[in-house]
C-alpha cells in the first residue's frame, strides 16, 4: 500500500528503503514517512521494548551552531556560543561539558513553549553546538536561532545533507558496538563522532522511546548503507511513526504541537527539570516572570498521565471530574501495547492532578473512568554508567 | 447463504432473515492491530448507514456502519477480551454483531464479492 509522495511532500534519504520494505507511507511534518511496516505497530512497539528498533527520523532538524571568531580558548568560546543560544531557551548551556547533551525548551516572552529540542556542546569544535529541533517547527526555530546569532555565529543545517536515524531498545548498545565500538561506551545524554563509511557518524546516546539507545546522524551518501548494515543484524527491525508515538506516550514524553504549544509553560508541562537552576537564580530565561511565579505558586493547569478504563481517549477528549464536570482536555492518548490498556496525557487544574485522583474521560459522549497515575507509564531504562547491572 | 459488502468494507453474511456483520480482511489489514471494540447493544434498532460499532487500532478509531436496517440480536462478546480476533479471523471468529434484516430488498443494493473485489484492487 505504498503511495508515491505528492509534489509538496519531501522525502528522506531512506525513502527507497521504506518503499522496498513495504512501509505504509503517510505525510508527517512535511515528509513522506512510514507509519508502519507490514509487521504492524503492535509488533514494532514490542520489538523495540525487547530488542532494537530502527527509526528514520530524518524529518527532524539537526544543525550545528558555530562561533565565527574563535579565541583559541575553548572555555571562552563555549561561553560565547552559550550566550547566543541561552536567551532563547530555559536551559543552562554554559555549564555543559564537551559532548554533553541537554534537553531544553525554546520559549516565547510569555514563557510559552515554541519547541522542545536538544542542545549539545561539541566534543570536537570549540564554540560549536549540535542542536536538534522538531520537524514541524524547524523553519521558525532556525530563523530564531539565526537572528540571535547575527554575525557572531553561523547555523549550518544538517537536514537534507544528512539522514538521522534512531536505534532504540535493550539490544541497541550491543548492536551499536558492532558499528562503532566507542559509541556503546557513551554515557546517557552525551555524543561523539565515530568513523564509519566515507565520513563520520555523529552518535548521541539519547532517544524518544524510554529505552536505552542512540540517535545517529549520517551523511546522505552513507545513509542507506548504514540502514542496511543495522538491519542485517537479526536483533534490529525497522519501526514506523505509529510505534514511535506509542513508545513515547508510554514513556510519558511530550510531543510538540500536541502536549506542548505556545501557551504551555515548562512548569505546566511538568518539565521543571528543564528549567536549569542557574537560569532560575539569574531569572534570565524568556518569560521568567511567569515561570518563576508558577514555580513558587502552582500554575493553573498541570500535565498529568491518565490510565483509562475502556476505549482509548484520543487527543481532544474532555477530562471530567468525578461528578462529570469538565476539568481539562486530553492532549495525547491511545493504546499502550506494553500495558494492554489505554493511556493518555492531558492538562487539569492542580486540584485534580494528584496521583490517584479519580477522573473520567469523555469518549464518544460517554464518561469512562480514568485515574491520574505517575509518568512514565512504562519505566525508563536509560543507560546509566554508574548502575551496577 | 450469501455474503454482501459495503464500499466502507463491512460484510454481511445473510442466513434467512439474519445477517452477521463484520469487517473485511482488506479493512482489518488497513486498520492494523485492533485493540478495542465498542459493540452495539442487543436490541438496538439501526437504519442503513447508522454507526453500529467502533473498532480502535493503536492509532485511531473507525466507525462500523450498518449495511442494512434492522435490530441487533447478538454481539460477539469474545471481542471484548480479544479484539485481535478481527485481525486474525475477520470473516469467522471476528464477526461483530448479528442483525435481523428489516427489508430484504436492501441486501440487493449491496456489493457482491466480485464488485467488492474490484473496489479493493
Amino acid at each position: 500500500m505504498a503511495q508515491a509522495p505528492t509534489d509538496d511532500l519531501k522525502i528522506t534519504p531512506l525513502h527507497e528503503r521504506h518503499l522496498r520494505a513495504n512501509g505504509r507511507m503517510v505525510p508527517f511534518g512535511g515528509y513522506s514517512l512510514p507509519v508502519q511496516y507490514p509487521t504492524g505497530i503492535m509488533a514494532e512497539h514490542k520489538w523495540t521494548r525487547e530488542h532494537a528498533g530502527l527509526f528514520d527520523v530524518s524529518h527532524m532538524g539537526p544543525s550545528f551552531l558555530l562561533l565565527n571568531e574563535r579565541s583559541g580558548d575553548a572555555e571562552a568560546d563555549h561561553a560565547a556560543i552559550s550566550a547566543i543560544i541561552e536567551p532563547l531557551i530555559c536551559g543552562d548551556i554554559a555549564s555543559l561539558k564537551p559532548g554533553q547533551i541537554r534537553y531544553t525548551l525554546l520559549l516565547n516572552d510569555q514563557g510559552g513553549t515554541l519547541d522542545d529540542l536538544l542542545v549539545a556542546r561539541s566534543p570536537l569544535v570549540a564554540g560549536g553546538l549540535y542542536i536538534v529541533v522538531n520537524a514541524g517547527t524547524k523553519e521558525t526555530d532556525f530563523e530564531r536561532i539565526e537572528a540571535a546569532a547575527g554575525d557572531k555565529a553561523r547555523l549550518i543545517r544538517a537536514d537534507g545533507t544528512y539522514a538521522l536515524m534512531a536505534l532504540q531498545g535493550p539490544e541497541a548498545a550491543s548492536v551499536m558496538a558492532t558499528i562503532a565500538p566507542g559509541a556503546a561506551d557513551l554515557g546517557f545524554m552525551t555524543y561523539n563522532a565515530f568513523d564509519w563509511g566515507s565520513d563520520k557518524l555523529i552518535v548521541s546516546r539519547s532517544g524518544y522511546t524510554g529505552e536505552d539507545g542512540f540517535e545517529i546522524l549520517v551523511v546522505t551518501a552513507d545513509a542507506a548503507a548504514l540502514w542496511d548494515r543495522l538491519l542485517s543484524d537479526e536483533r534490529v527491525k525497522p519501526v514506523g511513526l505509529g510505534a514511535r508515538d506509542s513508545l513515547r506516550l508510554e514513556a510519558g514524553l511530550p510531543l510538540y504541537g500536541h502536549d506542548l504549544d505556545e501557551t504551555v509553560s515548562p512548569i505546566e508541562a511538568g518539565l521543571g527539570f528543564a528549567v536549569s537552576r542557574r537560569r532560575r537564580e539569574e531569572a534570565d530565561l524568556p518569560g521568567a516572570a511567569r515561570i518563576l511565579q508558577e514555580i513558587s505558586n502552582k500554575p493553573s493547569r498541570l500535565r498529568v498521565g491518565l490510565l483509562v478504563d475502556g476505549a482509548p481517549a484520543r487527543e481532544g477528549a474532555e477530562i471530567l471530574d468525578g461528578t462529570g464536570e469538565p476539568v481539562g482536555t486530553v492532549t495525547s492518548g491511545g493504546f499502550a501495547p506494553s500495558l494492554g490498556k489505554a493511556i493518555a496525557l492531558g492538562f487539569v487544574p492542580p486540584a485534580h492532578a494528584e496521583i490517584g485522583s479519580k477522573l473520567q474521560v469523555s469518549v464518544r459522549g460517554r464518561a469512562q473512568p480514568a485515574e491520574v497515575v505517575p509518568t512514565p507509564f512504562v519505566p525508563h531504562r536509560y543507560f546509566r554508567k554508574t548502575q551496577a547491572s | 447463504m450469501t455474503t454482501k459488502f459495503t464500499p466502507d468494507h463491512e460484510y454481511i453474511r445473510v442466513e434467512g432473515s439474519t445477517g452477521t456483520v463484520g469487517i473485511t480482511p482488506y479493512a482489518q489489514e488497513a486498520l492494523g492491530d485492533i485493540v478495542f471494540v465498542e459493540l452495539p447493544e442487543v436490541g438496538k434498532v439501526l437504519k442503513k448507514g447508522d454507526e453500529a460499532a467502533v473498532v480502535e487500532s493503536v492509532k485511531a478509531a473507525s466507525e462500523i456502519y450498518a449495511p442494512v436496517a434492522g435490530t441487533v440480536t447478538e454481539v460477539n462478546q469474545e471481542l471484548s477480551g480479544n479484539p485481535g480476533l478481527i485481525n486474525a479471523d475477520p470473516e469467522a471468529g471476528g464477526w461483530i454483531y448479528k442483525i435481523t434484516i428489516a427489508d430484504a430488498a436492501e441486501i440487493e443494493t449491496l456489493l457482491d464479492s466480485d464488485a467488492y473485489a474490484e473496489l479493493t484492487l
